[in-house]
């Protein structure tokens, strides 16, 4: 078997950071990974299976506490003028974006490419990004490094990010936090839980209803016990938190997109609106703007595509896709691929030419040599319940 | 004769010329979740240490190796129709497959049971 070493191979290195749930995850028996520079739970006594199922028929929680949550506030109190100097930097509409509401987004760089995707959220007296684990400290250096003194640009360090999703979250988040209620998706609000402030917005990573909340990282065992009590709420790890995105056909950074990929490229053209592309009234002045805004004119050369393959067998990211079995040319390569436990089939998404990217279109991964065939098939695989009424 | 093991957590059980492998329960809780399982076809030659199957996981492929070189004489199916088999009896009926054995040495060679599990803990 080549995966499973034995435990000597598996101490943590004690270079590995830990959130505020560590305890936590070891008192639930939590399989533990490196991921980003943490120690996270890749699953707890459920396993990947049962907890991603729980997921979509319950309440999942998860601790992503190992995200980055940025504070971009000004020093002469020009709030007004944050979100105008952040458009600097992302391709999406923001001065637009009202007090209390969050918008999916991504830094580009000079070619166009994604330095990260993030959320912006509209707190009134500043902006609280919310970034990739891997990339944060990076994000930190790309925000500072461009925009007005004038912004005062702080990563959070003493709080704890908790997402509870699925059809079950708003039940599991009432009690304690009885304005959840009214929320729709991507509101973002800050409320009183438990006595102390926490941002609570309606979002997530799983294309189902939930909610995410920054917390007090001194108060965020409490609150994760006190969530954990109710009917229905289990602990989610990451391994399930992959296959619930990848069903929900949302990117990964550093698979599915990366600092080559653009917006347009990754079918993420729908997070810009209008009012930034060519004829709009802040039309472009973002980085890599030219890049971008042309591709929306219509040249960009491949596009990031779902992929069901009619076998079996997953289809993993790095693998090479073909029009057929035997042509030497690759036409696209796989990003993520693996299993959709709520589909009960294989599941992929990648990069194919233009040409080859409409849905229905049989093409071929190469998976240890063997050309498996994959239908290009739109995403989401698995529709998505955000409750936007 | 006891069963023998390999480093790479594979157990084996040899019954005259026929060794009967599958993957040790050390290995399936290492994995987590099966959901994919690929084995050899009948009749294929098969060498000591060649990978010939494959179980996948939700997030990733892990080969099984061959502990012993001869003929693949039969597979088991049952683990192709229904992966996680090998979670819950990877080591009865969650077999993987069955050789017919070229090099009786190559038995000699394998680990006993307390060897491996004092590799394993």
């Amino acid at each position: 078997m080549s995966a499973a070493s034995s435990p000597s191979a598996n101490v943590a290195p004690h270079s590995l950071q830990r959130t505020p749930l560590y305890d936590l995850h070891l008192a639930n028996d939590a399989k533990m990974v490196p991921f980003a520079g943490y120690e996270m739970p890749l699953h707890y006594r459920l396993g990947v299976l049962k907890e991603h199922l729980h997921t979509r028929a319950a309440t999942g929680l998860f601790d992503v506490s190992h995200m980055g949550q940025i504070a971009i506030r000004s020093r002469s109190g020009a709030v007004g003028q944050l979100a105008l100097a952040l458009e600097r930097l992302v391709p999406a509409d923001l001065v637009e974006l009202g007090v209390g509401r969050q918008r999916y987004t991504v830094l580009t760089n000079v070619t166009g490419g994604i330095v990260d995707d993030i959320m912006v959220a509209n707190l009134g007296s500043h902006l609280l990004v919310t970034v990739n684990a891997a990339t944060k400290n990076n994000d930190l250096a790309h925000l500072r490094a461009n925009m007005p003194d004038d912004c005062q640009i702080d990563m959070l360090a003493d709080r704890a990010l908790i997402a509870l999703q699925g059809p079950g979250a708003e039940d599991a988040l009432l009690p304690h936090a009885p304005a959840a209620r009214s929320m729709r998706f991507m509101d973002v609000q800050r409320m009183t839980i438990g006595a102390v402030e926490c941002v609570v917005s309606r979002s997530g990573y799983t294309g189902e209803d939930g909610f995410e909340v920054s917390v007090p990282a001194t108060h965020a065992d409490a609150l994760v016990r006190s969530l954990l009590r109710q009917d229905n709420v289990a602990l989610v790890g990451l391994g399930a938190r992959d296959s619930l995105r990848l069903e929900a056909g949302l990117c990964l950074y550093g698979r599915d997109i990366d600092d080559t990929t653009t917006p347009v490229e990754a079918a993420l053209e729908w997070s810009i609106q209008k009012t930034r592309r060519t004829g709009g009234k802040r039309a472009g002045g973002f980085i890599g703007a030219e890049v971008v805004l042309a591709q929306l004119a219509g040249n960009a050369s491949r596009r990031r595509v779902g992929l069901r393959p009619e076998g079996r067998a997953p289809v993993r990211g790095g693998a090479r896709i073909y029009l057929d079995e035997t042509s030497d040319t690759a036409i696209g390569q796989v990003t993520s691929g693996g299993y959709g436990p709520s589909l009960t089939a294989p599941v992929a998404m990648g990069y194919v030419d233009l040409a080859t990217s409409r849905p229905g279109t049989r093409l071929f991964a190469d998976v240890r040599g063997i050309r498996h065939p994959a239908l290009v098939a739109p995403l989401p695989f698995v529709a998505h319940r955000y409750r936007r009424d | 004769m006891d069963r023998k093991f390999t480093p790479d957590h594979e157990w084996v059980s040899i019954d005259g010329d026929i060794a009967t492998v599958g993957i040790t329960d050390y290995a399936q809780s290492q994995l987590g979740d099966l959901v994919f399982v690929e084995l050899p076809k009948t009749g294929r030659a098969i060498r000591k240490g060649e990978a010939v199957a494959v179980v996948e996981s939700v997030k990733a492929a892990s080969d099984v190796y061959s502990p012993l070189t001869g003929e693949v004489v039969a597979v088991n199916e049952g683990i192709v129709a229904d992966p996680a088999l090998v979670n819950s009896d990877p080591e009865q009926s969650a077999w993987m497959f069955k050789v017919r054995l070229t090099d009786r040495a190559e038995v000699e060679a394998l680990m006993d049971e307390a060897a491996y599990r004092q590799q394993i803990t």
